[in-house]
């Protein structure tokens, strides 16, 4: 590991464990005086807080090829595998949240709301191709899959599509942010279009 | 000071003498409110629940669904204080006989405020205990004389994108102003109110000052805020969600377990305020609990289909 990278590993680890620490506050604060840091429903304000992150982590997991092709800057691609087992985590807590403090661990509800509620469904199909990308995020894997690795990758592209259909159809009004998420979405892959159209 | 009770309230829903004596600075109150009620005019009729306390002000005054002022939860109260609200006028028109402009002063005054206690449940699966101080709406209602063909009422929301960043937003998919509508059989039922005061103050701007409706046995965006005006119909009249999304919200719009919402189940709900770890989840009522007050309204209705 260049000496550089040395340094700065452990800076982006932190600056994308702040969102948490924020939280882990707010959840101390709230055992306090229920509803000072986190509203009148601090269930549903986890359960938004992760899933921001999530959608912004997952997004900046794919600008890391981006700006690496843009500013040929090689050594970025070393954060990719970082940035995207954060957006992974933060997905899986977003999970988690929703089962704990939304459905309060009731498997009545959270039954009928994976099968019945649309918006739900999807966002389970996004963990779903997230997870195996996880798990073989290791160099080991990356190895032993080779150019098959690369392939499987690609998972994350319909993973992604998958988690801003869940964000626009959960979405009543005030389309700012989720269209915003889309376009830079759609910006990155028209990126990836273009340079896959000058390669080949 | 005058105090009566609406036939149509069981008296096991009465609000104990102590909670009401607690609440008697709002009489204050309301009387230097710009609405200049007469302090000695305020009729009461509780009707809580003997086992479900009210949920703090706090609470109910921070957390709204106000969309003309942002679709967050915290947007209104962050941003309701840009609001004018008097002079208030109020167009009434349509099949009645007194039309015209007023001022909403004048529609309100001589009528006797009550404050009732009503549940208060979101299409979103969330609910809340108020405090409201309302007029009966059939009282209003009937003042403006509506013709013999006026079948339904519909109310309309102020429109003002310079005090309502919700209406100035490039990205809304609202047709602004919010309109809502009632049958005129549910608009002159008891429990139908015009509510000027919450917690026993005049309404907060962000609670849909200075008034809006209140009809406590149906989801909350029915209840319309900031009214500016008053339509009576022969036709039914059209109502924003409705309009928004049909399959998803109907005219009607009912409390009822039963029926399903594609992006909630409305078999429970959650009674606000809620913690981390208690989300304090109840079945949900048919009616919201009002059944025996309101359900001959809709005898022989297929409440499936008129959702
Ligand atoms: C990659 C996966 C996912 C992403 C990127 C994501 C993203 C988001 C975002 C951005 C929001 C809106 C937050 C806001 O309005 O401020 C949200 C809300 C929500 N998400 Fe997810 N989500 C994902 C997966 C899931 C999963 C697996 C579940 C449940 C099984 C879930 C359940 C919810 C719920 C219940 C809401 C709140 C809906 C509401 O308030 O009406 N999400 N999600």
């Amino acid at each position: 590991m260049p000496a550089n990278a040395r340094v700065l590993k452990p800076i982006v680890f932190l600056t994308l464990s702040l969102p948490l620490g924020w939280l882990a506050y707010a959840i101390g604060q709230e055992f306090n005086e229920p509803g000072i840091a986190l509203g009148a429903d601090p269930g549903e304000a986890v359960v938004h807080f992760l899933g921001e992150w999530t959608i912004r982590l997952l997004l900046l997991t794919l600008c890391v090829s981006t700006v690496r092709r843009l500013i040929r800057a090689p050594a970025v691609i070393g954060y990719r595998r970082m940035i995207g087992l954060f957006a992974f985590s933060y997905a899986v807590m977003h999970m988690f949240s929703y089962i704990g403090f939304l459905a309060g661990f009731e498997w009545q509800v959270i039954r009928q709301d994976f099968v019945e509620r649309a918006y739900i469904t999807v966002s389970l199909g996004a963990v779903a191709l997230l997870i195996p990308l996880a798990l073989t995020s290791t160099r080991g894997w990356q190895r032993r899959l080779g150019r098959r690795w690369r392939q499987l990758h690609l998972l994350v592209y319909p993973a992604i599509a998958l988690a801003l259909v869940h964000l626009l159809w959960l979405t009543k009004d005030g389309y700012a942010e989720p269209l915003l998420y889309c376009a830079i979405f759609a910006g990155l892959m028209i990126e990836r279009l273009a340079d896959w159209r000058r390669r080949t | 000071m005058l105090i009566r009770k609406p036939d149509s309230i069981p008296s096991s829903e009465i609000t104990p003498e102590s909670t009401y004596v607690s609440r008697r600075h709002f009489v204050r109150d309301l009387s230097i409110g710009s609405v200049g009620l007469a302090a000695s005019s305020i009729a009461r009729a509780n009707t809580l629940p003997l086992d479900e306390p009210l949920t703090p002000e706090r609470i109910i005054t921070s957390y709204n669904n106000f969309y003309e002022f942002g679709t967050d939860k915290g947007d209104p109260v962050r941003h309701a204080h840009q609001l004018t609200t008097a002079p208030w006028k109020v167009k009434v028109s349509g099949e009645v006989a007194k039309p015209g402009e007023y001022d909403y002063e004048d529609l309100v005054k001589g009528l006797t405020p009550e404050e009732r206690i009503y549940r208060f449940r979101c299409v979103e699966a969330w609910s809340m205990v108020v405090p409201w101080t309302g007029i009966p709406l059939k009282a209003l209602l009937q003042r403006l004389e509506p013709t013999g063909n006026a079948k339904y009422v519909e109310f309309t929301t102020l429109l003002r994108p310079s005090e309502m960043p919700g209406q100035r937003s490039l990205f809304t998919s609202i047709d602004w102003p919010y309109v809502e509508g009632l049958r005129l059989d549910e608009a002159y039922h008891p429990l139908s109110i015009m509510v000027v005061g919450l917690y026993g103050k005049l309404l907060p701007k962000q609670n849909g000052a200075p008034w809006r409706l209140i009809v406590p046995w149906k989801y909350g965006f029915k209840s319309i805020k900031s009214i500016v005006q008053i339509r009576f119909t022969e036709k039914k009249p059209k109502n924003t969600w409705n309009i928004l999304a049909p399959h998803e919200y109907g005219f009607y719009a009912n409390v009822n377990p039963a029926v399903s919402h594609p992006r909630w189940s409305q078999a429970s709900e959650r009674r606000l305020p809620t913690t981390l770890f208690n989300q304090n989840r109840i079945p949900t009522l048919a009616f919201n609990g009002y059944g025996e007050e309101v359900a001959s309204l809709y005898a022989g209705m297929n409440l499936r289909r008129n959702f």
